[in-house]
């Protein structure tokens, strides 16, 4: 028998519907990866098995009642733990809200359930998502599965899905829910050697995903290939009016529109992104990708993005600003960890708590986030910021009068060994230079696997889109994957 | 009016007042999750995940909130942005579930307006000012903390947590506490017409925080300060002239004031420090980015401004020249909304019992509903709204007088026992044997008995003691118990006293 966790989302559902195996058998086998590797790479917070059989079975009652199976049946996947799952702790890696079991359902989550996946566990991450290694969790590093070679060092799987990348590449799951604030969906596909899309801002409500800066929080899924991103994004979005921001708009079917016949189609090639002291292996991928798109028809045109190079601090005061606020809920008060000293008053209970609660990194952005919203200083960062940011956007949109989709790399660099940046915030935060301007903009843009580099780590590129056209993104996508050949996969070590 | 000045050592200050209304809309659900907004009800038993602020839960505005502040906006004649957006007012309290109060800083939804005030409502027909409104923006209610539950810890309701609240900010236009106490009220009597705001100052649905300053006339502006949560048109008179007295005191015995928040103590009728400017908060207000702009088209604002009733100087201007009442009459009628449609049922009622157009029946009713019914209702204790008798009770005994079945007097014994019992004017003065005689002989009769018996007056009468008429209709009157009619007897007393 075929082992089942090789296979992606398609191939599951299709093996299911088609009998060829049991939905159960394909929860069995990811809930016995998931076990196996949780010691050596602690991608995952809580298991829950017993919810991914749960669902198993009824795909297979489904299946034999001879009823219409979803779009996600038999598929067991990985959840990050920013969303909120009824009955199962929910903590967004943090000490504040561990313990915390919601009473409710994200409508990310409740729609992928509905469409018949299951839950394996809740997925580690960087504390509040805030991070780009995955050192910032409480509940302890997520470590890549991938190594250099003729290396034993613990590299970073990026973040802040860092607990979804390594979950699928190193298949404990065959796809799991990112979320992308800067590129925390793209840049830990990247730094794994998978795919994952950040979808429009508004095509996937935000209702029940912990916040972290409300106008750049985007779910999306990451998996192995870019047509299982297609199935399980149409499972994600869709209007949802308990969410103001989210889009009323029909969900296309992304998958059914798949074509990597890209001529007609122009791509462009910003100029601004190729940076003094690039790393040489890096651009050569990009390289690659011009050619390969240009092999699938599409006409290549250089285009100017030129506040460029603004988009990093503007993320970093917006970001930041918006997080203050977001987390000034977590206060011991109703919910989540409570510190209360012995005859300590309301302000004594809210520094304790909140002092225990929060991590270092997520400390950091909320000092950082007050300051620039005070008064005083408000107008010299949190406006100036508002103002790059619709400029940043004006960019986008006079380079998509000359193109269609635009190819970048997805990051600076290849993965690096924890503890590397850790003392460098400034370093870290650089990670996000390539992911971040599509992010202010709330454009569609995935990340898709294009090679090894010398050390034998993923690189990855990244395709942005139009507003609303995730289909161009995802075609150009699939040309890529199509022309990369990508098949590596972490060697197992754990 | 005269000007209202105070009295100092240095000589006469000026007060002036500015006032930031919050009125708690009125609507079903909250300003931005649906759980009911109910007066009263147990504590946290009216709090959605949203108004609790669990994780990953979003503000969804609410039309019929954001409609009720623009109709509002309509009634004082303001300009209406049909762009606005809500801001994050961020600071750490127990009834603040979010961190954060979500509020309209930048961008308010309702801009200039103003409304008329009379500024002595003893003397309509006197001056009015004009008092300027600068702007209405929607925002949060907090919850409440109890303090009383537990020896060492303070419990928190949050029922009123994201109860929708307009935020009406006046100009500094107002010199007086009448004139900030009239300004108050007639802004109550436009929240109730406009059904926008139950005005019920008591429990809460409406407060006012009181700016005040004093100056030497024609100087500058002096540092103001603001007295927070006061809950009546008569505190907020009062705290007007406590403050302004401090802080004439203060200043002449060579202090200063400073901008500060202070809270008004009615037992004490004093004002006292909750916070000065330096514990101020700041409150890094910022727009909300779970929202997007609130944009009216112009539909929705039509649908607004169609729905607005007659307002309170519409009417009273119509009640004056249309149904020819006093100014005095139509300010009473008018300054309430219950108390207009009252007092409009009674007459369309009365109006179409007598077949007569409705300005033929006006200035009876008005007459009988201020000097009769109000009188008899405030005997009793009893508001207008709890009135035993209906606008068709009203209107069936102002037929009886106007047909001459009960006169003017007879009719005061008639509500009395409506009043009490509950029945109709006509069952009453069936029962009670009340109806008036109009026969012509039997008031002869009496007529000429009175005459007989008094005949030193008669002749007192016609030697030119005219004051002694009155005298002979009151003992004719007494004579038939009081059911004479009253103008069939002075039309036979004028005739036989020649």
């Amino acid at each position: 028998m075929t082992d089942v966790t090789e296979l992606g989302v398609a191939a599951i559902r299709e093996g299911v519907t088609k009998g060829d195996f049991t939905a159960r058998e394909v929860a069995e086998a990811f809930n016995a990866n998931v076990a196996a590797a949780q010691d050596a790479l602690n991608a995952f917070i809580v298991a829950t098995p017993e919810k991914a059989l749960e669902a198993a079975d009824k795909v297979d009652a489904d299946r034999a009642a001879g009823k219409a199976l979803g779009k996600m049946a038999g598929v067991p996947i990985g959840m990050k733990d920013l969303f909120a799952t009824q009955g199962v702790q929910t903590t967004a890696a943090s000490h504040i809200l561990e313990g915390f079991k919601p009473e409710y359902e994200s409508t990310v989550s409740r729609k992928l359930w509905e469409a018949g996946a299951g839950m394996l566990g809740k997925l580690n991450l960087d504390q509040f998502a805030m991070g780009s290694s995955n050192e910032t969790s409480y509940f302890g590093n997520v470590i890549s599965p991938w190594r250099k070679q003729g290396s034993n060092a613990a590299l970073a799987p990026g973040g802040s899905s860092g607990g979804s990348s390594a979950a699928v590449s190193a298949r404990l799951a065959p796809a799991a829910t990112g979320t992308d604030t800067g590129g925390s969906i793209r840049q830990p596909a990247a730094f794994t050697g998978i795919s994952g899309i950040k979808p429009t801002y508004g095509r996937c409500s935000r209702w029940g995903i912990v916040a972290f800066a409300s106008s750049l929080d985007q779910a999306g899924p990451m998996a192995r290939d870019v047509r299982d991103c297609a199935i399980m994004l149409e499972a994600m979005a869709g209007f949802d009016p308990k969410d103001a921001t989210s889009l009323d708009l029909p969900v296309p079917e992304w998958e059914a529109g798949l074509n990597a016949d890209l001529r007609g189609k122009k791509v462009g090639i910003p100029r601004e992104y190729r940076m003094d002291g690039m790393d040489a292996e890096v651009a050569k991928s990009w390289d690659d990708g011009i050619a390969w798109l240009k092999d699938a028809g599409a006409e290549i045109v250089d285009i100017s993005l030129p506040h460029t190079k603004y988009a990093l601090p503007t993320y970093y005061i917006i970001a930041p600003a918006e997080a203050s606020s977001n987390l000034a809920r977590y206060d011991g008060v109703r919910y989540g960890l409570r510190d209360l000293p012995d005859g300590a008053g309301l302000q004594d209970m809210y520094a304790a708590t909140r002092a225990a609660g929060f991590g270092d990194e997520v400390k950091r952005r909320i000092l950082i986030g007050t300051y620039v919203l005070s008064a005083g200083f408000y107008d010299a960062y949190y406006t100036q910021a508002q103002k790059v940011r619709t400029l940043i956007s004006h960019d986008f949109k006079n380079a998509f009068t000359e193109c269609d989709v635009i190819l970048a790399p997805t990051t600076p660099t290849a993965s690096f060994p924890l503890g590397d940046k850790l003392d460098d915030p400034l370093a870290m935060y650089l990670n996000d230079v390539f992911s971040v301007p599509a992010s202010l903009a709330g454009l569609p843009a995935m990340s898709v696997p294009a090679g090894l580099n010398r050390e034998g780590l993923p690189l990855g590129l990244q395709l942005i889109g139009k507003a609303f056209d995730e289909q161009g993104v995802l075609n150009a996508g699939l040309a890529i994957e199509q022309r990369a050949g990508f098949a590596a996969k972490p060697e197992k070590w754990w | 009016m005269s000007e209202y000045r105070i009295q100092g050592a240095t000589g006469e200050w000026e007060v002036v007042i500015g006032l930031e209304v919050h009125a708690q809309v009125t609507s079903y659900s909250k300003l931005f999750s649906g759980a009911a907004t109910a007066f009263g009800a147990e504590p946290n038993s009216q709090v959605s995940l949203v108004d609790a602020a669990m994780p990953g839960m979003l503000p969804v505005p609410n039309r019929e909130c954001i409609r009720q502040a623009v109709r509002t906006g309509m009634a004082i004649n303001a300009q209406i942005n049909k762009w606005s957006r809500f801001d994050r007012k961020n600071y750490f309290y127990a009834d603040l579930p979010q961190g954060y109060q979500i509020s309209q800083l930048y961008h308010p939804l309702v801009g200039e307006g103003s409304l008329e005030v009379i500024l002595d409502d003893k003397d309509p027909e006197g001056s009015t000012k004009t008092i300027g409104i600068e702007r209405i923006h929607v925002e949060q209610d907090a919850g409440k903390l109890m303090h009383d539950q537990h020896p060492t810890m303070s419990y928190v309701d949050l029922n009123r947590s994201g109860v929708a609240l307009m935020e009406i900010v006046s100009r500094p236009d107002m010199r007086s506490p009448a004139e900030a106490g009239a300004y108050l009220a007639k802004l109550r009597s436009i929240l109730r017409y406009v059904g926008s705001c139950d005005g019920n100052m008591d429990q809460g649905s409406m407060r006012a925080d009181v700016n005040v300053s004093v100056r030497k006339p024609g100087e500058p502006f002096g540092t103001r300060t603001e007295t927070k949560n006061v809950n009546s048109v008569r505190f907020v008179m009062a705290v007007v002239e406590s403050e302004a007295r401090r802080q004439v005191d203060l200043i002449e015995s060579g202090g200063t004031v400073v901008q500060e928040t202070r809270l008004y103590d009615p037992d004490k009728n004093t004002t006292r420090s909750m916070r000065s400017k330096e514990d101020a908060h700041d409150y890094r207000y910022f727009p909300d980015p779970d929202l997007l702009p609130l944009e009216l088209d112009d539909a929705f604002l039509e649908e607004c401004r169609a729905s607005l009733p007659e307002l309170p100087d519409a009417k009273r201007h119509r009640y004056e020249t249309a149904l020819g009442l006093s100014a005095y009459a139509a300010g009473v009628l008018t300054a309430d909304v219950e108390t207009a449609r009252w007092f409009e049922a009674l007459v369309a009622a009365a109006a179409a019992k007598a077949g007569k157009p409705e300005a033929d029946l006006a200035k009876q009713a008005s007459n009988w509903l201020i000097s009769e019914l109000f009188g008899a209702l405030n005997k009793l204790g009893k508001s207008l709204g709890e009135s035993p008798v209906s606008p068709e009770d009203g209107a069936e005994l102002l037929a009886l007088i106007a047909d001459g079945t009960i006169s003017g007097s007879i009719a005061k014994q008639v509500l009395e026992k409506m009043l009490e019992t509950g029945d109709g004017a006509a069952t009453i003065v069936e029962r009670e044997g009340l109806k008036q005689e109009s026969d012509t002989g039997a008031i002869e009769a009496a007529v000429d008995g009175v005459l007989a018996a008094n005949g030193d007056k008669v002749e007192q009468y016609k030697g030119g003691k005219e004051a002694l008429f009155g005298f002979f209709v009151g003992q004719t009157m007494k004579a038939m118990q009081g059911k004479a009619n009253p103008q069939v007897v002075n039309e036979l007393l004028k005739k036989k006293l020649g």
